[in-house]
């Protein structure tokens, strides 16, 4: 029986029309970049270097590259928990990423939000969040705003905003894409589908397992890609984001790809059968790129060494900068509780007398 | 100074700041064409519009989380939330999104939103409608709540939490719409996180907030015919809370009641006492005690919310103990 969860792949070469072997090594490189570094982080978390929960974008590199190759600057990116290669590949510093993980004060939010709460307001990577579904309705919100500033048309900006695939089971992903649906925002949800929630298959999870029909109800069309094709993922996202600048209309973007370990760095999946595992271990987006490069003449063995060799220096690198940041003093601690002063604040630390003034 | 009701103080603020900023807007259910279930935002669709003034689906937690995605991006939404009951459908929004926003993102992104919302017990409908949950939004830093008990009140502190660059739970109550004071004309910017004194006594003070002011100013009032005198303390902002004024005051009175809406055990009233406990210990007279709502989900027939509910005889009742349990011999009672 032919997998219904997969898309039938769109071949094994990557040549097309218009498609720079500049572009394709550059996609190759970020995707490398993405590997490497979430690679250094299982080892920096086996190394107590990193605390909390640590969710990697191992097996989603080339979802991960696709999608940031369609977003434009102007537009605005909310993502799920799993955001450290969108923080990457959308332009922080890898240094920086690493250092937030690291809980220091150089890290992208000065260590306050760790791994999950990835933010940058300058490059409208609007945050990552832990919450599941939480960031569904503020990425609706901001795709309002645009409504209620701007115009439509092909220079108008435009929301991404990533959820897992047991995502679209909560009710915040329901009455989000009913708003978009009803106001017509230009917002497409991608939907990350990597065939667990936690440990729990999709077909499990989801009366309709096939994600991107999910939108039906609100009259918002949806199309399922291969996420282990960045090429085939940018497109996609292209059309959906062209349709939300233009029309206004809301999109669902699925794509489908594999984890290619535990839920997080400390979950083993045991629950996962050796078939899962080998599927998802075949499916490799890395070395299946790498290979479609190098039959096309794109890329040849000694350039991607060297690739990999480059990225490699810059994650080291990364690891260094964040293992020699220094932590937030708790001086500190009450920065940032409110954006606009205001009288009878807290300050009191644990064991500190009650009265603001006393 | 012009006389007005709370509920126009409230509509009367909304224009003003929609006239103002052309970022402010105003969303929520049955808000525009059906001018608000309790007609606060009345005429301002006809006068703004429907971009200024949008009325949305039934889905709290669709609309609360818009707003603060669109706050992040630099709008002010002014939420309406039917009632604070129906609050819980959006708290996750509220308190994991709203609230943490501006500190887990490095202070990178704002959200200045307002959601305003009635509470309150005593229109006979029944435990699901008529919570005074506010205790829930005051427990979390990065929200600002806000609790106005007067027309006056309402317009400052609304003008205020609308200017507000992070997000404010705005407290109304449904008994309070009706209310009327004098409202001093032209902008009225008030102050988030300062109490006041809405009476001035020197026998006992009450600390109260939103209606529970109103009852304890009458009640005031009726113990002056009696020699006794009673000051109010109106909290007006519950987070942060202003400290300092209610012991300053309990150190002038030396004995202290609070009386709140909400239900007794870990409401406002505990952190009140705690606090009087910690800034005027030396100067009590007697225990502080508290006057708030029976601990039972809200029934619906009249004799029994009445009875579930805070009210003056109650709070005088309570007066008098704590003023019999510290000896005191003044005023005509003894």
């Amino acid at each position: 029986m032919a997998d219904t969860r997969r898309p039938a792949k769109s071949g094994t070469t990557v040549k097309r029309k218009g498609e720079s072997a500049d572009v394709l090594r550059g996609y190759y490189e970020q995707m490398v970049l993405v590997r490497e570094f979430e690679l250094r982080a299982s080892e920096m978390y086996a190394r107590a270097k990193i605390g909390g929960y640590c969710h990697l974008n191992l097996g989603e590199e080339a979802t991960v590259v696709g999608l940031m190759a369609a977003l434009q600057e102007r537009d605005y990116l909310f993502t799920t928990y799993r955001d450290h290669g969108y923080a990457i590949i959308r332009g922080m510093d890898p240094g920086a990423v690493m250092a937030e993980l690291f809980g220091k004060s150089t890290g992208v939010v000065g260590g306050r939000g760790g791994s999950m709460h990835m933010f940058d307001y300058a490059l409208r990577m609007m945050g990552g969040y832990g919450i599941v579904g939480g960031q569904i309705p503020p990425a609706t919100g901001a795709a309002f705003a645009i409504n209620y500033r701007s115009e439509a048309g092909k220079d108008a900006e435009a929301v991404m905003c990533l959820l897992g695939d047991a995502t679209t089971n909560i009710g915040a992903f329901h009455e989000s894409l009913n708003l978009a649906g009803l106001w017509k925002l230009p917002i497409v949800y991608v939907i990350v589908n990597n065939r667990l929630g936690m440990g729990t298959p999709v077909e499990r999870a989801s009366a309709e397992p096939d994600l991107y029909k999910r939108g039906c109800a609100y009259r918002i069309p949806g199309v399922r890609v291969d996420g282990d094709d960045p090429i085939a993922v940018r497109d996609a996202a292209l059309a959906a984001l062209e349709k939300a600048r233009v029309e206004r209309q809301p999109a669902i973007l699925e794509t489908m790809s594999f984890r290619l370990k535990g839920h997080s760095v400390v979950d083993p999946a045991r629950y996962r059968s050796t078939a899962d595992n080998e599927e998802a271990q075949e499916n490799d987006p890395v070395p299946a790129f790498r290979n479609r490069l190098l039959n096309d003449g794109v890329l040849d063995a000694a350039a991607a060494e060297a690739i990999h060799d480059a990225v490699e220096a810059r994650v080291t690198a990364a690891v260094d900068f964040a293992d020699s940041s220094p932590d937030p003093s708790p001086d500190d601690l009450f920065d940032f509780v409110y954006a606009t002063p205001v009288a009878n604040a807290s300050r009191a630390y644990p064991g500190d007398p009650v009265m603001a003034t006393s | 100074m012009t006389e007005l009701s709370y509920r126009q103080a409230l509509n009367d603020t909304l224009r003003a700041e929609l006239t103002r900023d052309e970022n402010v807007y105003l969303i929520g259910e049955e808000i525009g064409v059906f001018e608000g279930s309790y007609k606060i935002t009345a005429g301002l669709l006809a006068e703004f519009g429907p971009k200024r003034v949008v009325d949305t689906p039934i889905s709290e937690e669709g609309f609360t989380g818009v707003a603060i995605g669109s706050a992040m991006l630099g709008l002010r939404p002014v939420v309406e939330i039917m009632t604070l009951n129906f609050s819980l459908i959006a708290i996750d929004q509220i308190v994991n999104h709203a609230a943490k926003m501006y500190g887990m993102f490095g202070g990178q992104v704002r959200v200045p939103m307002v959601i305003r919302t009635p509470g309150g017990g005593g229109q006979q409908l029944a435990a699901t409608h008529s919570q005074n949950l506010e205790v829930w939004y005051a427990h979390i830093p990065g929200l600002k709540v806000v609790a106005p008990s007067n027309p006056a009140d309402a317009k400052a502190l609304l003008t205020a939490a609308i200017r507000d660059d992070d997000p404010v739970l705005f407290l109304e109550n449904l008994a309070l719409y009706n209310a009327k004071g004098e409202v001093p004309d032209g902008e009225q910017v008030g102050e988030i996180g300062k109490a006041a004194v809405a009476r001035e006594g020197s026998d006992i003070t009450v600390v109260s907030y939103s209606r529970g002011v109103v009852t304890a100013l009458d009640v005031a009032e009726q113990f002056a015919s009696d020699g006794v005198s009673v000051e109010v303390v109106d909290l007006r902002s519950l987070r942060p809370l202003d400290r300092d004024t209610v012991c300053e005051s309990v150190r002038k009175t030396s004995r202290a009641v609070i009386f709140e809406d909400d239900l007794l055990s870990y409401g406002i009233g505990a952190e009140i006492s705690a606090t009087i406990g910690e800034g005027a210990f030396d100067w009590l007279d007697a225990p502080v005690r508290r006057v708030a709502a029976a601990e039972v989900p809200l029934p619906y027939s009249k004799p029994l919310e009445s009875a579930a509910m805070p009210d003056a005889a109650a709070l005088s009742k309570v007066i008098r103990e704590t003023l019999a349990a510290s000896g005191f011999t003044g005023g005509r009672r003894g």
